[in-house]
């Protein structure tokens, strides 16, 4: 790639859950970098394994699960293999994550105060005053209005959108220069969504910090990331610029996802589906795993297992796409 | 909040008059004082004189009136057995049982907490798996054979430690075992005893609370902004599991009062649990009503103070009534 060094570069990330009924493998030789100051969008089916991808890069896999093969490189140092001590020290100062559903992300028992400041002194090396200062500044920045007045509030006393503000603050708070977001606009109201997304993406920017994006709305994806990576069982299926890949998607897969996306004034019946649903871990097929419910599969693709290939500025795991077997 | 707490209290009052009321109207029926308090040999005008003096002959709902309205007072009359008044026969024995709980109760919370928290953060761990084991006997061996297997143990075998008694006590406004170390001594054994269940419970009731709060998306986000573990497990985890735990510490300092009676009856420990005892084998009516009373109150103070610590550790509870006025 043209960056010598990506500010993250994940190679071959393989993570297993051992169960009784034999190892699950949820993620599987996955590989992409995220360059600094640039906003990776990750999408993908429930259980594709993205929100694995995002919890095996800051070191927070919930045991069972582990990283079984593959590195995970952050400004060019292996971040995989690091002490407990150390990859804790990189948690929020360096990589910083946002969640799903703010509701619950906050502890109800302490003030947005006591988070915020708490957190700002974990990472840097400010006094209680300080740290109060830096809180309210960074709500100021999330748009909390009264900030000065609010930060002694409690969770409980912030809307559902504005709690989600609060926790952009808290990823923010030591300036870290990567951030995965989990899909951080699901649980919210439709209408808070575009303010949220806004908000986050206009704050990288002011920053210079990365986005890994982990969501499964392509129009968030659309809207905000420079660069687009599919999942599907596990393993990426097609990455390329965000262009690229939604105006012209090249795996089947994605090429359905795009199909179903609702459109504002194409009156149609029904939207496009996919049919099928994507197999659970344990039935992963051989060869492509998409393969059952393509609806372009050749023989090859029931038997032999794509590897990401570049496809027009993209790249593809499909046979499709391999320069010998190529119907387009 | 006031208001919380006026109400708490009214409800507190309707609680004591329906204990008193049960307890006394109990009581009408366990047996005839004055067969215990005349000789044998006593003529059917000496019982009825007696039965008279007492009371016994009036309605039961003008004898209950005159329990409460003594009881108010403090008074609740002569015991029949000790025949000095009950409020003194009592006040006496107090001191031995309240000491012997709060020192079962510091030890099952000192000891206690900690060994929960452990075992919740390290739920796999050998020594996990063998404090989990060695609770289920803490928790299945009832207490009066505990009481008995430590002074087989610390007594007789060892010699450490006395067997029975208050031993040594100063005067310290009550007499008091805590503020020497041969009055310790005594203490000791009977505390464990008393302590024990209480202990595993906590320990088991604070991991189960720790393996839920760990799974939650605060704890999950707090391990995301790189707290430090202390801060994470400490901080962030365990305030969120004192509310069961303070609930059910409350419910089990009655208990362990309760439940002194036993321990109290196995070291011969001079306390409110012996007294009572002795006050039902005698049928010593006003002895036994002033006891459940007591421990009544007990427990209802208990409830009041966890009800109130809630407020303190929940926000969501303390600010609520404050946001609706405000808004």
């Amino acid at each position: 790639m043209t960056d010598p060094v990506p500010l993250l570069q994940v190679e071959g990330l393989r993570v297993e859950f051992p169960t009784r009924r034999g190892v699950l493998v949820a993620v599987d030789g996955v590989s992409f970098h995220i360059d600094a100051g640039e906003v990776l969008g990750v999408v993908g089916e429930s259980g594709a394994g993205k929100s694995l991808t995002g919890a095996a890069v800051i070191g927070l896999l919930e045991p069972p699960g582990r990283i079984a093969s593959g590195q995970i490189r952050f400004e060019g140092q292996r971040i995989d293999n690091l002490r407990p001590e150390r990859m804790r020290r990189l948690r929020g100062r360096s990589i910083a994550m946002v969640f799903q559903d703010p509701l619950t992300s906050l502890n109800p028992l302490y003030s947005i105060a006591r988070q915020l400041t708490e957190t700002i002194r974990t990472h840097l090396d400010l006094d209680e005053a300080a740290a109060r200062k830096r809180a309210i500044e960074l709500l100021d920045e999330v748009g909390i209005p009264a900030a000065a007045r609010r930060i002694d509030e409690y969770p409980h006393q912030f809307s559902g959108g504005m709690r989600q503000r609060v926790v952009i603050a808290l990823a923010l708070a030591a300036n870290p220069k990567l951030i995965i977001a989990d899909e951080p606009t699901t649980a919210l109201d439709v209408s808070i969504q575009a303010q949220i997304i806004a908000l986050l993406k206009r704050l990288c920017a002011e920053h210079g910090t990365a986005v890994m994006l982990v969501t499964h709305d392509m129009g968030v994806i659309a809207e905000t990331a420079d660069r687009v990576a599919v999942m599907y069982a596990g393993r990426i299926v097609e990455v390329g610029d965000v262009q690229q890949v939604i105006g012209d998607a090249r795996h089947p897969y994605t090429h359905g996802l795009m199909g179903s996306i609702p459109m504002i004034g194409h009156d149609v019946e029904r939207l496009v589906q996919i049919d099928g649903a994507m197999p659970r871990l344990t039935e992963i097929p051989a060869g492509c795993a998409f393969n059952p419910r393509c609806p372009r599969a050749l023989p090859r693709c029931r038997s032999e297992r794509p590897e990401l290939v570049s496809a027009a500025g993209a790249q593809v795991a499909c046979w499709l796409f391999d320069g010998a077997g190529s119907d387009r | 909040m006031l208001a919380f707490i006026v109400r708490r209290l009214f409800q507190s009052i309707l609680v004591m008059l329906a204990v008193g009321f049960i307890a006394f109207s109990l009581f009408n029926f366990v047996g005839d004082p004055v067969n215990n308090m005349v000789g044998i040999e006593a003529t059917i005008e000496e019982r009825e004189r007696m039965a008279k003096a007492l009371g016994l002959n009036d309605p039961f709902p003008i004898q209950f009136a005159r329990f409460a309205g003594n009881a108010l007072r403090g008074d609740f009359g002569q015991s029949y057995r000790l025949s000095v008044p009950v409020e003194e026969a009592i006040g006496e024995r107090l001191p031995a049982t309240l000491e012997l709980v709060f020192v079962a109760a510091v030890l099952a919370l000192a000891i206690g907490v900690p060994l929960g928290v452990y075992t919740g953060l390290h739920r796999e761990g050998a020594v996990s798996r063998l404090l989990l084991t060695t609770s289920l006997i803490g928790i299945s061996l009832p207490t009066f054979l505990i009481g008995i297997l430590l002074i087989l143990t610390f007594s007789v075998w060892l010699g450490w430690l006395p067997s029975f008694g208050r031993g040594v006590t100063v005067n310290i406004g009550w007499e008091s075992n805590l503020v020497s170390w041969e009055g310790f001594r005594s203490i000791i054994l009977p505390s464990v005893t008393l302590c024990l269940f209480q202990l595993t419970l906590l320990m088991r009731l604070v991991r189960a609370e720790m393996l839920e709060v760990l799974r939650t998306d605060y704890i999950k986000f707090a391990r995301a902004r790189g707290l430090t573990s202390r801060a994470v497990n400490f901080g962030h985890a365990l305030k969120n599991t004192l509310v069961p735990v303070i609930t059910i510490t409350g419910l089990q300092i009655g208990s362990l009062i309760a439940f002194a009676i036993i321990t109290e009856t196995v070291f011969q420990w001079p306390g409110m649990g012996l007294l009572f005892l002795q006050a039902i084998q005698f049928v010593d009516i006003p002895v036994m009503a002033a006891y459940l009373c007591l421990v009544a109150f007990i427990f209802v103070v208990i409830n009041l103070i966890v009800d109130l610590l809630y407020y303190v550790i929940d926000p969501r509870l303390r600010l609520d009534g404050g946001a609706a006025r405000a808004h």
